[in-house]
């Protein structure tokens, strides 16, 4: 037993494969945070009046709330004064091609595997860079603009459509939601806006590709999609980030908006660098994801992979609120090594004959936590509600731990809600059985891994999911001799 | 090609094997025989490379090489295949996948490229008729609610595909039914050459009528007590192995 221990063990002990930072200028405020600060941020971005007042009602109500404690997660307390709350990449010219793009960030692109010139060319998709906050580069934006779609950073947005963002930022998750929804909406510093009118289907998949970058930095990024009547919209959001010795905070809100008969589907593979093998550093990533299914027939889904970040809270939620609309959350978390992850999804029914499906995939390995944690409401009147929910977690090894808290509160007779979990092991029979054909330890590590999480990894979008496998079987691979 | 010497296996603490020998050529087939508990699978899984069984002495030497100092993989890439006596369930994975992925790790340690599409389907098609497996057993996950003579049968599938050069069937015959086993048998029979080799362990002699065996060993207690051809497979079906367990019983553990 002793043996096949180590062996896991050697397996589940790999580091962090995307360590490096790469170098580009960045223009950083001193730590700390104040209503001056706040005034700062919003002044260097030149923004309107209304988004000032906005962030300044948040920064009062922040003031006012205390850190949640409910997660399965531990940390050391987090010193808000000794945070950077702006930091960007020096003011550069308009671009018009890839040649006038900082090389360097080229190159780190390139690094990751995703060369802009290669998603661009092979699949069509609409890259809107972000790095440390504001956006570097937009493409494809005049194809998507024949068709009266808006896709652009949240600044240009605040600038050029304000009654877009006065009108649905904030009306998914409110300023005052919670404590790190709060934070981000007084300091957020940059991120993406997308508009899709009353039926259009957007043609491609729409991608950002976030970063990590400054020191110290904490990142505050902003997503607002909206889907007008009739729209369909595919978002990719993937990230990873360079290796950093101390703790990165990352508060993110994304809102999701879909009017009647519109559909968004949204991606995420998340990895941030998840600190090293002891557990020091690594990024805090407390996110907000919620979407609102406005109208009737509906359909908002979220799909994550999230293997990266110290320590992961998060709960892409759906609010079914036009009757016969559909809220979809698949998920895979992987952690490792010192890895802490709380995450889960929030299915809110309040129209009729709504319909939820939860699946999700919790990966263990190392001395790790994961946690499922779910919350299936069925509000009074929201008759023939339905919800299916399956939760399996699977563990690598006998030092992590998996946890499932699956809440379920029925207010209507009418509902059907059922609720499935599994746990099981990579057991060493399985991985050498797989040995005996000739396939190496972290090859079936990722075969099992893999093959486990089909049902999620279908979900996501075709070179989505190929580097998504990559990306679980790095998580997890180690140095087998 | 097969070299056994001296061979002592400790599990937690205890000595299983105790010290055996054997020796197999190219070409040949020997069939294992033994009492329940004498060690049987216990050398099949040694020379497979599992953990937990503790070498404390001898050496096996396969094809002049030293197969101890090999991690499982390698040694299956050097073309050492077991049947499992009870095969592993591997959820969610399909078995086309997991074949394609073992066929292609052993070409690329003989230096050769991927396998085409094409030419693995034909290969797939080829070795399902040969062994007569279900198209629907290969389209599932890896054994996943596979009745135990079906996981039997696709041991032999996979040991079709995968072309080993020794194979070691554990008890691949019991479970199967009297059909299945006759196909089995005649998969194993077409697989035969003059380059590859059959270790056959079973506790049915009936097997042996199918695959004729060109040596018949014994196992007992640790070591291998008695060789002979087929005939002595016959007499221990007659006679069972009291007769082996008084005239060894004296042995020094
Ligand atoms: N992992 C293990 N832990 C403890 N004891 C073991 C282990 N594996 C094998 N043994 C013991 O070693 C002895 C030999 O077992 P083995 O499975 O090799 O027998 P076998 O000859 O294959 O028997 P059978 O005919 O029943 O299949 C048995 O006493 C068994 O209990
Ligand atoms: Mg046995």
């Amino acid at each position: 037993m002793a043996g096949s221990d180590k062996i896991l063990e050697e397996i589940t002990t790999s580091e962090y494969k995307y360590g490096f930072t790469s170098d580009i200028e960045s223009d950083t405020i001193p730590a700390g945070l104040s209503e001056d600060v706040v005034r700062f941020i919003s002044a260097k971005k030149e923004e309107p009046e209304f988004m000032l007042e906005y962030r300044l009602k948040a920064y009062r109500h922040w003031l006012t709330m205390k850190e949640p404690n409910w997660a399965h997660v531990k940390f050391p307390a987090i010193d808000y004064q000794s945070i950077s709350y702006y930091s960007a990449p020096k003011k550069q010219k308009v671009l018009n091609s890839l040649d006038e793009v900082d090389p360097e960030l080229l190159r780190t692109f390139e690094k990751l595997g995703i060369s802009l010139v290669e998603q661009m060319r092979l699949s069509g998709v609409a890259v809107d860079a972000v790095l440390d906050s504001v956006s570097v580069k937009t493409t494809f934006k005049e194809k998507l603009s024949e068709l009266g779609i808006i896709f652009c950073s949240f600044s240009e947005a605040v600038r050029k459509h304000p009654e877009l963002i006065k009108k649905y930022m904030g009306s998914v998750v409110p300023p005052g939601d919670n404590y790190f929804a709060a934070l981000n909406s007084a300091v957020f510093s940059d991120g993406s806006f997308c508009y899709i009118p009353k039926g259009v289907r957007c043609p491609m998949e729409l991608s950002t590709y976030f970063r990590i970058n400054s020191a110290g930095t904490g990142q505050f990024e902003r997503t607002l999609i909206v889907a007008d009547e009739g729209a369909y919209v595919s978002y990719l959001e993937g990230c990873t980030a360079p290796m950093r010795d101390e703790n990165q905070l990352h508060a993110a809100v994304v809102e999701i908006v879909a009017h009647k008969d519109a559909e968004v589907k949204y991606s995420t593979v998340q990895n941030w660098y998840p600190g090293n093998k002891e557990g020091k550093g690594g990024i805090y990533n407390f996110v907000t994801k919620r979407g609102i299914c406005l109208g009737d027939n509906s359909k908002i889904s979220w799909t994550q992979v999230e293997t990266g970040s110290a320590i992961t809270w998060k709960y892409p939620s759906v609010i079914l609120k036009g009757n016969y609309s559909v809220g979809e959350f698949y998920s895979i978390a992987v952690t490792n090594n010192m890895q802490q992850a709380d995450t889960g999804t929030k299915m809110t029914h309040i129209g009729k004959n709504t319909k939820s499906t939860i699946v999700s995939k919790g990966i263990a390995a190392g001395k790790s936590n994961n946690s499922y944690r779910g919350l299936v409401r069925i509000n009074k009147g929201a008759s023939k509600a339905r919800n299916y929910s399956q939760c399996d977690s699977l563990l690598m090894g006998d030092r992590c731990g998996a946890h499932t808290f699956p809440y379920i509160e029925i207010n209507d007779k009418t509902a059907i809600v059922e609720h499935e979990a599994t746990t099981s092991k990579i057991g060493e029979d399985q991985i050498f059985y797989c040995n005996q054909r000739g396939i190496d330890t972290e090859k079936a590590i990722g075969l099992i891994v893999n093959g486990y999480c089909r049902e999620v990894l279908n979900k996501l979008p075709m070179e989505f999911a190929v580097e998504a496998q990559k990306l679980l079987a790095v998580s997890l691979e180690g140095s087998v001799g | 090609m097969l070299e056994i010497k001296n061979l002592q296996v400790s599990v937690e603490g205890k000595e299983i094997l105790k010290g055996l020998n054997l020796t197999v050529n190219k070409g040949e087939v020997h069939a294992i025989m033994g009492p329940n508990g004498a060690g049987k699978s216990t050398l099949a899984s040694v020379i497979a490379g599992k953990q937990d069984y503790e070498v404390t002495g001898g050496s096996i030497l396969f094809n002049g090489k030293d197969i101890l100092e090999l991690s499982p993989d390698e040694r299956a890439k050097e073309g050492v295949f077991l049947a499992f006596q009870y095969p592993i369930e591997i959820p969610g994975v399909s078995t086309i996948n997991f074949l394609k992925t073992a066929v292609n790790e052993i070409r690329q340690h003989k230096g050769m490229g991927n396998m085409e599409a094409k030419e693995f389907l034909a290969m797939l098609k080829e070795k399902q008729k040969l062994v007569q497996i279900d198209t629907n057993l290969t389209g599932r996950s890896v054994n996943e609610g596979f009745s135990g003579g079906e996981k039997k049968r696709n041991e032999i599938f996979q040991m079709a595909m995968l072309n080993p050069q020794l194979a070691v069937l554990d008890e691949t015959d019991s479970g199967l039914d009297i059909d299945a086993l006759r196909i089995v048998a005649e998969g194993v029979n077409k697989l035969r050459n003059k380059n590859n080799a059959f270790l056959v362990i079973t506790h049915y002699q009936r097997l042996l009528e199918y695959i004729i065996p060109d040596f018949v060993h014994v196992l007992y207690n640790g070591q291998i007590v008695k060789s002979g051809t087929k005939e002595l497979a016959l007499e221990l079906e007659s006679k069972g192995y009291d007769w082996i367990k008084k005239e060894f019983s004296e042995i020094p553990a």
